[in-house]
């Protein structure tokens, strides 16, 4: 069986000469469906940059990403925009949720962009909504809502597309350790509930406890990936 | 996507009320200037069209004397009234033919005086004056061949003489002469010099002649073309016929000059044309400097939003979609200033007008213009700073603070 998401020798390098900064540096690693991954390792080790690689916000330097079967080095970047509309959703450390904006309105922005017509998508913003536990909060904006909700709007914009993966860029960052609980437990339930394949990306060992792999890297290589049995 | 997009657009300046009224403001007023400009200044032209042609229709005034600039040539011949004569019966494209001669005057009635001017003319200059007799009559022939001392009088002799008092049957007194009052002319109002079209008595150009200038000249010779189109042929045939009567030689110039009102009409319509085009041309400068003003605020916008192009980007939204929905909302912008700027401008008009006295057009094709103007002026000025958005790299723009 194909992996969701397959590196081959990736590399991702900045700059040049005396100056060459390898973020990547020759990664292997498949991801199948269906797994929780957290991502570690201190800053600097390229857990970022390989997020934005998995994410598909990036694209290798050299080496090979295959998301789906398909090498992600040879699309373009309008590609890769569609490849993220129709499959990925993101969730981040200081939730980027459009300000002034209802939690219904930022959670129907991804299916605005797919084309779906009004009716359809309130409906299935409303559920997304539901299902991460805001009902009755749908037209609070973000400034209305703790940091702990709007990080479940995030999360619900995430995954009303339903995509076949989740990225989340520390998203317990900015959240106190009861809320980080909570917002872990979601995540989980999506994983387990869902079948959505997560990959996380945090430096927090009680955050990574939640996955079930872990893999963790250092000056741009993986240093350890191990699996933890539930 | 484009629907979606506009209303993304909508949105997006309605969450921003303020900052989006003061980025329209700029186009507002400009399309606004152009509006108001543009209108007052072919109501203006309009007033003026209007104005000439009320002072008489097809209307050649033949005076004494070459034309030429400074002083007229006094040493020319007075015209006479063989002359009108002669005009009446040889040039046969004119409709009316009058003899004037003017003088100013002290008018006296009962218990008032006005300093005026008197006219001795014939019946025929209300026709070629195209004027209409409000009360009263015009003069009877008897009192025209008689040289009778009657008079028909203008509205603001009437005013300054008789107050709201019928004028009829009134005697009044010019200089020496005692006249009755038998008619009063219709008002026509302020010419566009400010001149008072109705401040003159008139008299038979007889009584005039004996009574009050003591000679038998005739100061100049108003007349009436059959058509518009006759006009020139009319000023050719009296041209060639005072040449004659005035034993001009061949290769010498006129001495007498024949006025037409076209040319004044002419005149004033290339002065408010050049002046309406001068005053548009400054105010659709201020339109572009209000596109400058939009360009202005949508690029500090898009640095300001570059988050919200980063979240957008990362959930899958293409380059183009990106730089169409910043396109639109300049062109919406844009838009809507501009129809906010035509309602601005055509009410400023309309009110304007009122205040200086010039009529309210209303120009379709200008408000369309300025409507797609600003738009264009939206495509213009939005450009960069759509584009700016939507080359943005995702992972960047998430990371903006």
């Amino acid at each position: 069986m194909n992996a969701l998401m397959e590196l081959r020798g990736v590399f991702k390098i900045y700059g040049r000469g005396e100056s060459e900064v390898r973020a990547l540096d020759g990664v292997d690693m498949r991801i199948e469906a269906g797994e929780f991954v957290a991502v570690m390792g201190p800053s600097g080790s390229g857990k970022s940059t390989c997020m934005n690689v998995l994410g598909c916000l990036d694209r290798p330097t050299q080496g090979a990403y295959l998301f789906r079967g398909v090498d992600v080095n040879g699309l373009s970047l309008d590609q890769l925009a569609l490849l993220r509309r129709h499959y990925l959703g993101f969730v981040f450390q200081g939730f980027n949720l459009l300000a002034r904006t209802t939690a219904l309105e930022n959670v129907e922005l991804p299916l605005i962009y797919r084309g779906m017509k009004g009716k359809e998508r309130r409906a299935q913003a409303y559920r997304a909504l539901a299902d991460v536990g805001l009902q009755g909060r749908e037209h609070h904006t973000p400034a209305e809502l703790s940091g702990g909700q709007q990080q479940r709007v995030a999360i619900a914009r995430a995954i009303v597309t339903e995509p076949s993966l989740l990225v989340a860029d520390e998203p317990t960052g900015n959240l106190d350790s009861a809320r980080t609980v909570e917002i872990m437990e979601l995540l989980v339930q999506l994983n387990r509930g869902r079948g959505i394949t997560i990959v996380l990306v945090t430096h927090e060992p009680d955050v990574a406890a939640f996955a079930s792999r872990r893999v963790t890297f250092r000056d741009g290589r993986v240093e350890r990936d191990e699996r933890v049995e539930a | 996507m484009v629907l979606t997009t506009v209303l993304m657009a909508l949105r997006e300046i309605r969450r921003n009320t303020l900052r989006s009224v003061l980025t329209m403001l700029g186009i507002v007023i400009g399309v606004a200037a152009v509006i108001a400009l543009v209108t007052l200044g072919r109501g203006a032209s309009e007033k003026v069209t209007n104005e000439v042609s009320s002072m008489g229709v097809n209307m050649l005034t033949i005076m004494p004397g070459a034309q030429r600039r400074g002083p007229s040539n006094v040493t020319a011949a007075p015209l006479t009234l063989e002359d009108v004569k002669a005009l009446t019966r040889d040039v046969n494209v004119l409709a009316a033919v009058a003899p004037t001669s003017s003088r100013g005057v002290l008018s006296v009635s009962a218990n008032r005086s006005w300093n005026t001017s008197v006219m001795g003319t014939t019946n025929e200059y209300f026709t070629v004056r195209n004027t209409q007799i409000e009360l009263g009559r015009i003069f009877a022939d008897v009192e025209v061949s008689g040289g009778q001392p009657v008079c028909v009088i203008g509205a603001t002799v009437r005013r300054e003489l008789f107050g709201a008092d019928s004028p009829l049957g009134a005697s009044i007194r010019l200089g020496k002469v005692t006249c009755l009052v038998i008619g009063l002319t219709r008002a026509k109002g302020q010419s566009t010099f400010g001149m008072d079209m109705d401040d003159y008595i008139l008299m038979p150009l007889s009584a005039f002649q004996r009574r009050i200038a003591g000679n038998r000249d005739v100061g100049a010779i108003a007349v009436s073309v059959v058509d518009e189109s006759q006009t020139n042929r009319a000023k050719q045939q009296i041209a060639s016929l005072l040449r004659e009567r005035r034993r001009v030689a061949d290769g010498q110039v006129d001495d007498f000059t024949v006025h037409d009102t076209r040319e004044i009409v002419q005149t004033l319509q290339t002065v408010t044309g050049v002046l309406t085009a001068l005053l548009g041309a400054v105010a659709a400068v201020s339109l572009i400097v209000g596109g400058i003003g939009i360009m202005n605020i949508m690029l500090v916008s898009v640095t300001e939003r570059t988050r919200e192009i980063g979240i957008r980007l990362a959930i899958g939204a293409r380059t183009h979609e990106v730089m169409l929905q910043f396109l639109v909302e300049a062109i919406v912008l844009c838009v809507l200033g501009g129809i906010l700027g035509t309602i601005l401008g055509l009410g400023g008009s309309y009110f304007a007008g009122q205040a200086i006295g010039v009529p309210f057009t209303f120009l379709p094709e200008v408000v369309v213009l300025a409507v797609i103007f600003s738009g264009v002026v939206g495509v213009l000025f939005g450009f960069l700073p759509a584009r700016k958005a939507a080359r943005l790299n995702p992972i960047e723009a998430l990371r903006h603070e």
